[in-house]
């Protein structure tokens, strides 16, 4: 299967994270979310006016959100922590390690408009750390759906999994990439497009570019294999590796530091198990300057064309 | 995972019956062995493992004692029970103390307490509940329990329970600002079923509190977040059974218990340096004598 999707209409997961929020509130009634004055930005106004009891809004206080999501665990609800990701991330990591993974209650962490999504309004207001944070955290997977399906399909299971999880909803709009009846699964990769010269294996909004650079590859006569990595922890390790052998090298992609994310989770995998070439690309270590969302991904590589130039570097690098 | 100890959960529940109908002089003399024994055994804990919070447990101990001992609604054989009475202690370091009664009541068994803190032990510094049942929460930062406590009273709230949530701050740890986010939350939505317990001791891991930073007036800022607040001697079971008596109306509960560090040895009582000393092993024979008086 190879996808090209430059021309596809654009969705904002934001409104699949809000439709499957609901339909899950109105068949189990332990659902709740919880927010910090958050509720238009994380689109909740539907479900407040649905359920106006089970939208716990603690105000504008990140720590009190993410201990109080956990109390609600703890006291039988199934709560959905929901903020603007540098807060939640950023604010509540303490809370987030001790009250939620370290306790090991069942509250789903979504991060919102992740990664350079507020574009102008500046770092601050940037989640490009997030993944580095989470992932150092013990026993909580990290998921970063790539579109609406995958939102809702990760939503589902988080409810379904008697743990913590931190999931990113996507604010930036993206094509649809993986079908409406999609099941997620931790530790499951989907393969999007089959090729055996190199890999790209990219998070959320960058997997549709992904597959626009293997489209433009194809007509250099070089295959890309895409890998969608929706959780980085747990990682799909065997296709990590089945990458490596089958494949010249790994290029890695994601709206976050390349600090300690997905290409680092990668890195340390090959590293140790099998030493491939790769590129890694992300945001290096520094703040992201002025500028729309649009306008970021593409001064950091985050494009086809971006991919697409380091899948070739890889691919001139040598023999399998 | 620890796991109950079913013969002492039998006796624990058979003292909680045989208390539920005496007079106050017999449960106040009843808590107050019970106090003498937790002390005991913390001591002993503290001496072996060579570290622990030992003026901080002694602290919070009759605190401790009189919420397990006549008001938390719980069954150890049956420790998440969905509608139980919550307890969370948000100042985790005082865990030797809560240790030693959730064995008094059988959560575990005693002999468990002598692996406390020692290599992959269940019995950490600070509690797991992962690994010890009984423990709602993992404390150990300062202010983290009490936003969680507030969850859980939320909880309640909205799915109709009876239960009460209890829930028992250091005075120092009200300098995190997470507490004042919590006592506004549980504020705004009358939380009437939870209890904030202050072990009011002024003294923290350095100095006194009013020399590092002023909490006083300490009630009037809880009675200004919307809270109905009750002061006692926090060593008085008498006293702090009454104070843990349910709301009186819509308002959440702070109980001020006016408390003595390292209370119960008197080279220890209200002196800082006793927050997390060892003492020699001449120091717990005078300890464990004063003690048994």
């Amino acid at each position: 299967m190879t996808g090209t999707v430059a021309a596809a209409p654009l969705f904002d997961c934001r409104k699949a994270f809000a439709d499957e929020l609901i339909a899950m509130a109105r068949a189990d009634e332990r659902v709740v979310v919880v927010c910090n004055d958050s509720v238009g930005s994380s689109n909740l106004v539907r479900f407040r006016e649905e359920f106006p009891d089970r939208l716990i809004n603690v105000g504008i206080a990140e720590q009190d959100l993410v201990g109080v999501g956990a109390g609600l665990a703890n006291g039988g609800m199934l709560p959905f922590v929901s903020a603007a990701a540098p807060f939640l991330t950023g604010r509540a990591l303490e809370q987030i390690k001790a009250d939620v993974a370290y306790s090991h209650a069942h509250v789903v962490l979504c991060g919102q408009s992740p990664g350079m999504a507020y574009g102008e309004l500046g770092p601050t207001h940037h989640s490009i750390e997030d993944l580095s944070w989470i992932r150092a955290v013990a026993d909580l997977p990290v998921i970063v759906p790539a579109d609406p399906a995958e939102t809702r399909a990760a939503l589902r299971w988080a409810a379904s999994y008697d743990g913590p999880s931190y999931l990113r909803i996507g604010r930036f709009a993206v094509p649809s990439v993986n079908p409406d009846d999609l099941v997620f699964e931790p530790g499951r990769s989907r393969q999007l497009a089959d090729g055996d010269d190199v890999t790209v294996i990219a998070v959320g909004a960058i997997v549709s570019r992904a597959l626009d650079a293997a489209a433009r590859l194809r007509e250099e006569g070089i295959r890309l294999r895409v890998i969608n990595m929706a959780s980085i922890e747990p990682l799909d390790e065997e296709a990590v590796l089945r990458a490596a052998r089958e494949t010249r090298g790994v290029v890695t992609a994601e709206e976050a530091t390349v600090t300690g994310g997905l290409g680092a989770a990668v890195a340390s995998l090959l590293a140790q198990h099998r030493p491939t070439p790769m590129r890694i690309l992300g945001v290096p270590r520094t703040f992201a300057p002025t500028g729309s969302t649009e306008f970021l991904l593409g001064h950091f590589g985050l494009t086809a064309d971006g991919i697409a130039a380091a899948a070739r570097q890889l691919a001139g690098d040598g023999p399998r | 995972m620890l796991t109950t100890d079913g013969a002492q959960a039998e006796r624990y529940l058979r003292l909680r019956r045989r208390l539920a109908g005496s007079d106050a002089d017999e449960v106040a003399a009843t808590l107050a062995d019970l106090a003498r024994k937790v002390r005991e055994t913390d001591l002993a804990m503290i001496r072996r493992a060579g570290l622990g919070h030992i003026g901080s447990d002694f602290s919070v101990t009759d605190i401790l004692v009189t919420l397990y001992g006549a008001v938390l609604s719980i069954d150890p054989r049956d420790p998440l029970a969905a509608d139980r009475d919550r307890f969370i202690l948000s100042k985790g370091h005082t865990a030797g103390a809560l240790y030693a009664v959730l064995a008094q009541c059988g959560f575990f068994p005693e002999s468990a307490l002598e692996t406390f803190a020692g290599p992959l032990s269940p019995l950490n510094g600070h509690p797991n509940r992962t690994k010890v049942p009984g423990v709602e929460t993992n404390t150990g930062p300062l202010g983290h329990g009490f936003p969680v406590a507030v969850g859980v009273a939320l909880a309640a709230k909205l799915s109709g329970s009876p239960r009460r949530t209890f829930v028992v701050l250091g005075d120092g740890e009200l300098q995190e600002g997470s507490n004042w986010e919590a006592a506004m939350t549980a504020g705004h939505h009358g939380l009437s079923a939870l209890t904030a317990v202050v072990d009011r001791n002024r003294l923290q891991q350095g100095a006194r509190t009013e020399d590092t930073k002023r909490l006083e007036p300490l009630a009037d800022k809880w009675v200004s977040f919307g809270w109905e607040v009750r002061e006692c001697d926090g060593h008085d079971h008498r006293r702090l059974l009454a104070a843990f008596a349910p709301a009186t109306g819509d308002r959440p509960v702070c109980v001020i218990a006016h408390t003595t560090k390292g209370k119960g040895v008197s080279f220890m009582e209200d002196r800082v340096e006793w927050h997390h000393k060892v003492p020699t092993a001449e120091q717990a024979t005078a300890a464990f004598e004063e003690l048994a008086r």
